[in-house]
């Protein structure tokens, strides 16, 4: 095999041709001076009283997809972890696992979209890993990164900060990443204008904290969607939380989409998104800093929480009926992140 | 009419008539869409909508799921089906454990895609699951038709397709099920036509009313439904006019008499009914895949406690199975009521309000 | 089980047509129906056309997604 243009099990072994994956394909990408030492561990830049930190795995089929790639959610995905604790991202840890065959041209493109994402998002990969596994395993690449962030002083967002009486909003249209990557692989003869949302959020999320007060936890809705964020906060806070799904930002293609795989579009995973829990009163001064953002332009406040201690979600339904949302079962939507 | 409008009808209609009502759908769909939309929270204390044998993956036979199972382990066959069926379990297992084995399973959205990989894997014995009522069943009869024209001799149907009518009539002729009306669905009537469901309202004097599937639909026909109650006048009604005409798609009408012809069939809960199965004619009968592999159906009998065949035939209420909620949940299911999506009782779990004991809480719900 | 969508027929080819909704573009087949034609409106279901909208539906259905596409999504 042309090792100029695949993935062999030597690139994995820590020897020379590793070195020369990392310098040739590696670096140049995602180059910066920290990750340029090549040592075993990093400093992370900067400090703070309390750090975050969080870690996801990548394993998304197709790896590429219409609106993203796994290097763009390699990163998205870890930095808004962080952001949605409050947690400014101060460094990237990125792992990379491949199968042995893969084109170096896949690598390269999703190693671009990992330095353009961590460039949108305003932060490096300082350290990474890479292994090589036999061919036809890992179907071609996974990703997991690891986050560090610096969580804003005197901010606590947690489910037990949740009260009755607080809202909650939604970013904006929920299911577009899962349903154009379900799109992409089960119906790949389908065009689409479908595109995943993937974006990271670390900017807007920090613009609503610097400007509203009252916000006390926050979620995106990846695996299981809207009605997985809902139910947990339902059942983790034990009380009742209601949905307007008239108030539900949904785009017409998502939905026929939705409706054409027989998928409930509520359990879908959005990449691009957050779930906001606010207090009532500062609820609609987060509409208008979320609405200030690229990423926030669509937000809505769908909901709210009422006191009933039954650790229920419900959906005010359209038709002015009500009904329940479990968290979902979770086997239907493989391989969407 | 809106979806409020139709709701004030039912309710006055409701109040006009008094007395406990009930009215049963045959449609998962139905079944499903009912609960998402909120109308059972929705309906008049009197007002019971009653779930039927309408959820095809439901009522397909253990034997004949054994047999699909059966088949997907040979080396050599590829099994093509929709999602619905994947998880549904047979005597040992279901088709998405089967593929984790290494059993070729695919999940297919469209009868053609089957014939097409038949076409293109000539070494492999593709076989096609038809599962599905009249909706469901002309995809299958093209499919053979199409194989047929290409000369295929790798493809195979497994048919456990079905009709509504004779089941709708073998409930009522039980005289196990009281019900005021059924709510037809709107779906298998695009192929049908509404007048097949004239025989049910001349002989039992029951209103069939034919309606689809947004809530503002279903409304609409429990409105007509209760309305045709207060008035004493049972009758015929179609409320989905933008697809379903009187006499239906004859042209799929055509292709499914011409590959299929109606046979008895064993009904997972009911037993064996008249005519309410299809099976190949002869100028078809290669593309049998029960003769091709020489499978015999072997039923077993239904887990102990298990109630699904009270629960399609609207006898009891999935609450009231003592394993509903406890021992059998969507996350571990015992019977098909709660192992596929349009089940009814992963619906109730699902989508309603259970107390403890499994219990629907608030007056009114159902 | 049911799941029928409707959708626009942009494309007529032998047996198989293109049919579109909200810009999701699939190839479906017409044995079913093979009376359609370009600007239809029809009835999908696994992958087969089922039913021709009459043309007060095909209004109806027109005006409720140009609706929607005007406000940007339910309200």
């Amino acid at each position: 095999m042309d090792k100029s243009k695949h993935i062999v099990l030597a690139h994995g072994g820590g020897g020379q041709l590793t070195d020369e994956l990392i310098a040739n394909t590696l670096l140049p990408r995602l180059g910066n001076e920290t990750l340029g030492q090549l040592l075993d561990s990093s400093i992370v830049p900067g400090t703070a009283e309390r750090m975050a930190m969080t870690i996801d795995s990548y394993v998304v089929r197709p790896l590429f997809f219409p609106g993203g790639d796994i290097g763009r959610l390699a990163v998205c995905g870890t930095v808004n972890d962080l952001a949605v604790c409050g947690a400014e991202p101060l460094g990237l840890a990125l792992s990379l696992i491949m199968a042995e065959g893969l084109e170096r041209e896949v690598l390269e493109s999703a190693m671009n979209s990992v330095r353009e994402a961590a460039d949108e998002a305003g932060v490096k990969v300082i350290t990474g890993d890479t292994k090589v596994v036999g061919r036809g395993q890992a179907d071609g690449m996974y990703i997991t990164t690891a986050g560090v962030g610096s969580v804003r002083e005197g901010l606590r967002l947690h489910p037990d900060q949740i009260r009755a009486g607080d809202k909650l909003i939604i970013s904006g249209t929920i299911a577009d990443h899962g349903l154009a990557v379900m799109l992409a692989r089960e119906m790949p003869e389908v065009q689409s204008v479908l595109r995943s949302d993937v974006a990271p959020l670390n900017r807007m999320i920090g613009r609503l904290l610097d400007k509203v007060s009252g916000v006390v936890f926050m979620r995106d809705p990846t695996r299981g969607g809207l009605a997985c964020v809902a139910a947990d906060i339902a059942g983790r806070t034990g009380l009742h939380v209601v949905l307007d799904e008239g108030r539900i930002p949904i785009r017409a293609e998502t939905r026929h989409a939705a409706d054409m795989l027989g998928l409930e579009v509520l359990e879908v995973a959005s990449e691009g998104k957050v779930v906001v829990v606010v207090r009532p009163e500062a609820a609609e001064a987060a509409l208008g800093a979320l609405r200030e953002d690229e990423h926030g332009r669509d937000a809505r406040i769908i909901g709210q929480v009422e006191d009933t201690r039954d650790g229920l979600c419900e959906l005010q339904t359209v038709l002015g009926g009500r009904r329940i949302m479990l968290k979902p079962y979770g086997e239907q939507l493989s391989r969407i992140c | 009419m809106t979806g409020h409008e139709a709701l004030d009808r039912l309710r006055s209609a409701a109040a006009a008539v008094g007395r406990p009502m009930a009215f049963m759908e045959v449609c998962g769909t139905h079944t499903v869409q009912a609960f998402r939309c909120g109308l059972h929270s929705l309906m008049p204390g009197n007002v019971r909508l009653i779930s039927g044998p309408g959820c095809p993956v439901c009522v397909t036979s253990q034997g004949d799921i054994d047999m699909l199972i059966e088949l997907a382990r040979r080396p050599g066959v590829t099994l093509c089906t929709y999602g619905d069926m994947l998880r549904v379990t047979g005597t040992d297992g279901n088709l998405e454990e089967a593929r984790t084995m290494g059993a070729d399973v695919r999940v297919v959205y469209c009868s053609l895609e089957a014939v097409k990989l038949a076409g293109a894997e000539a070494t492999r014995e593709v076989v096609f699951a038809g599962v599905g009522f009249e909706t469901t069943t002309p995809a299958t009869a093209a499919a053979a038709l199409e194989a047929e024209r290409l000369g295929l001799r790798n493809f195979s149907v497994l048919v456990s397709h079905k009709r509504i009518l004779p089941a709708m009539r073998a409930l009522l002729e039980s005289g196990q099920v009281k019900v005021d009306g059924f709510l037809c669905p709107g779906h298998v009537a695009v192929i049908t036509g509404y007048a097949t469901f004239a025989p049910i309202v001349r002989r039992y004097g029951l209103s069939c009313v034919v309606a689809g599937f947004e809530g503002a639909q279903i409304a609409m026909g429990m409105a007509r439904l209760v309305e045709l109650v207060r008035d004493g006048q049972p009758a015929l009604e179609n409320l989905y006019p933008q697809v379903v005409t009187r006499w239906g798609n004859r042209r799929a009408q055509n292709l499914m008499r011409r590959v299929f012809r109606p046979v008895g069939a064993r009904w997972r809960g009911l037993g064996s009914i008249v005519d309410s199965g299809l099976a190949f004619r002869s100028r078809y009968a290669r593309f049998d895949a029960q003769r091709r592999y020489e499978l015999t159906p072997v039923e077993s009998a239904e887990p102990p406690g298990c109630r699904c065949g009270d629960v399609i035939t609207g006898r009891c209420t999935p609450a009231e199975c003592k394993l509903f909620g406890a021992a059998c949940t969507p996350v571990c299911p015992i019977g098909p009521c709660m192992v596929s999506s349009e089940g009814t009782c992963q619906a109730w779990f699902k989508y309603r309000r259970q107390d403890k004991a499994g219990v629907p809480a608030g007056a009114g719900s159902n | 089980m049911c799941l029928a969508v409707p959708a626009q027929v942009k494309n007529c080819d032998g047996n198989e047509a293109i049919v579109d909704l909200h810009g999701n573009r699939v190839r479906v087949s017409t044995v079913l129906s093979p009376e359609v034609k370009e600007g239809d409106w029809v009835l999908v279901h696994a992958g087969f056309v089922i039913q021709q909208l009459t043309p007060e539906a095909a209004a109806e259905t027109f005006a409720v997604l140009a609706d929607l596409v005007e406000k940007g999504g339910p309200p």
